[in-house]
């Protein structure tokens, strides 16, 4: 190796360009080899195949009287299942049009069937179970949910009416398997 | 490293293949610091000491806990009624966190009124503002480990926070839970990243003593040391000053350990987890309420940027800012000793933060939400407004040549 010592620094253009080139292709290769192995740690964190798994739930609803509600666990997360009564349907067709929709969207973009309201139950604020489910809650100043974490009101359509949330109850992907029956997801 | 002489012969072979002992005789012995530090200068070792008291209470704890949802909460329970001293070595930990920030927030303050993040210790300031950052994440990850209804929302709505950012938010939060919803995957990995941040933190410690010992500590003078005469050598003065405010604290520590154990917490984290029923007012540990009060004051949309993204941005904001300090501080004068002007703005800027902290603690309503937007805006004031102009308006006392003469004029 004293041969290569002796000879350490080519001065020609051509050998220094030749240098450069192999320093950044390394140090591409390199980074780019970093890179794809970090990928599996980070990715190793994303939900894990039995938990996609579990990503339908079907629900009866045979048994829900207009007016009543249920809740039930899709992916962990509560969805409410609500039967309607025909005042709250038009009070939510109703407010199509009202000014204080921040979200806009239409009733009937919202609900399948007009008696049955679907809806994931979590706040879109940040992630509270907003109350409204049992008779005895407060279903805030619209008639549907309240979320006792910050203070958002949601209508019978459940739409962000006030508070700090930004968005509507999202409607989960669901189907009428038969006549009383949903599958969600 | 001259000091250091030994007549050992074991001491002496190790000494000359890994010089560590001449290296703690010149950084625990030797090290020259001012002589005229005052109590708010213990507030550093006090949380050096924490820390290991966390480090060694966490460890033992491990060898107990479950981290799984079914056995977390029980297995915390579990360790209260049936380990031999569990229950001390549970409240050791769960009262130290309380510990560690109260002790960091003076020691915080303490920098702030004596401007010890000022040239040249800039590096050290941004390795502390580091460590603060590391024991929040820290906090709140093993506030999660118990599994209880303020460990389950605490989770869920501090995750939440990044959803508010747009495109990138909603894969970020699936990514943080390793599922749909704070569930196993969660409690699992908010185990493994609370057993290693500590580590992290005290990896950092060792960086901020290095820093401190090259620039070596303010005073409350906020003069230099300029010549021998202005230091002591640490020990034997330092180390029996720390070892005595260590007594004094033990006492403060131990009082709530043994006769308010739960005075920092909340009644509702002794129920267990239940993801369909959120408690009526979720409450972040007392050490982020200032910052759950900044995030709490936006409420109204503005163009395109939702309420929630400006508060969770706002929130982050009032940490970040902290590293620009040194240089938004115009004055060119440290201690607020001789700053007469800001010495009455440090006391409303700690007022404020204190209110700031009392807001977040209460349910967002009616005036405590706009008192909670005037101290948001006051806060970030303070350091954008605040603290440039000072340092030009201000005229600032005459500063004394060093730190031996004001006490050599009394004597005189």
């Amino acid at each position: 190796m004293a041969d290569t010592a002796t000879h350490a620094q080519p001065s020609s253009a051509d050998g220094q360009t030749r240098r450069d080139f192999l320093l950044y292709a390394t140090s591409a290769v390199g980074a780019v080899g970093t890179g794809l192995a970090l990928w599996p740690f980070v990715h190793s964190m994303n939900p894990a195949a039995d938990t996609l798994a579990l990503s339908t739930t079907d629900v009866d609803i045979s048994a829900i009287q207009p007016g009543q509600a249920i809740t039930v666990v899709w992916r962990g997360k509560p969805v409410f299942v609500r039967h309607r009564q025909p005042e709250e349907i038009a009070q939510a067709a109703k407010d199509d049009s009202a000014a204080d929709l921040r979200d806009k969207a239409t009733d009937a973009s919202r609900a399948q069937k007009p008696e049955w309201l679907v809806l994931i139950g979590v706040c879109t604020h940040l992630g509270c179970v907003p109350l409204g489910q049992k008779p005895a809650d407060p279903k805030g100043d619209f008639g549907g949910w309240f979320c006792p974490c910050h203070g958002s009101h949601y209508d019978t359509s459940g739409r962000i009416r006030k508070g700090p949330a930004p968005a509507n109850l999202p409607v989960p992907d669901y189907k009428f398997t038969s006549d009383t029956t949903i599958r969600i997801g | 490293m001259s000091g250091f002489q030994t007549n050992n012969k074991v001491v002496s072979w190790l000494e000359q293949r890994l010089p560590i002992f001449s290296m703690m005789q010149h950084s625990a012995v030797e090290y020259p610091t001012p002589k005229n530090l005052n109590y708010w200068w213990n507030f550093g070792s006090l949380a050096g000491f924490v820390l290991v008291v966390m480090l060694l209470t966490g460890i033992f704890l491990v060898m107990n806990y479950s981290s799984h949802t079914s056995l977390a909460f029980d297995s915390v329970e579990r360790i209260m009624r049936d380990v031999n001293y569990g229950w001390l070595i549970r409240y050791l930990h769960m009262n130290g966190a309380s510990m560690f920030f109260i002790l960091v927030y003076i020691h915080i303050f303490r920098n702030l009124y004596y401007g010890s993040y000022k040239s040249p210790r800039e590096v050290l300031w941004w390795i502390g503002i580091l460590i603060y950052l590391a024991m929040m994440a820290t906090g709140f990850l093993g506030y999660v480990l118990p599994w209880g209804q303020m460990s389950f929302w605490g989770a869920t709505v501090i995750t939440n926070l990044f959803s508010a950012f747009p495109i990138v938010g909603d894969p970020i939060v699936t990514l943080l839970w390793g599922g749909f919803s704070v569930d196993n995957p969660t409690l699992n990995r908010f185990f493994s990243l609370h057993y290693l941040l500590p580590f992290v933190i005290l990896g950092l410690v060792v960086l901020h003593v290095w820093a401190l010992h090259t620039v070596k500590s303010n005073n409350p003078l906020g003069v230099e040391i300029q010549s021998p005469a202005d230091a002591i050598p640490f020990h034997p003065y330092y180390t029996i000053k720390d070892l005595f405010g260590i007594g004094v604290f033990l006492m403060f520590f131990l009082g709530f350990v043994f006769w308010a154990p739960n005075f920092f917490g909340e009644p509702d984290n002794y129920i267990p987890a239940n993801p369909m029923v959120t408690p009526a007012h979720i409450v972040p540990e007392w050490y982020y309420l200032p910052f759950y009060a900044i995030l709490r004051a936006f409420t109204m949309d503005i163009w395109v940027i939702s309420a929630k993204l400006q508060g969770v941005v706002a929130m982050f904001s009032a940490i970040i800012i902290l590293f620009f300090l040194p240089w938004l501080d115009t004055s060119k004068v440290r201690s607020a000793k001789f700053r007469p002007l800001y010495k009455q703005f440090f006391w409303l800027f700690l007022i404020n933060c204190l209110v700031l902290g009392y807001v977040g603690g209460k349910p967002a309503e009616g005036v405590l939400v706009t008192i909670g937007q005037i101290c948001t805006a006051y806060y970030f004031a303070h350091f954008l407004i605040i603290m440039p102009l000072l340092g030009k308006i201000e005229k600032p006392k005459a500063l004394p040549a060093s730190i031996s003469a004001p006490v050599l004029k009394e004597k005189a």
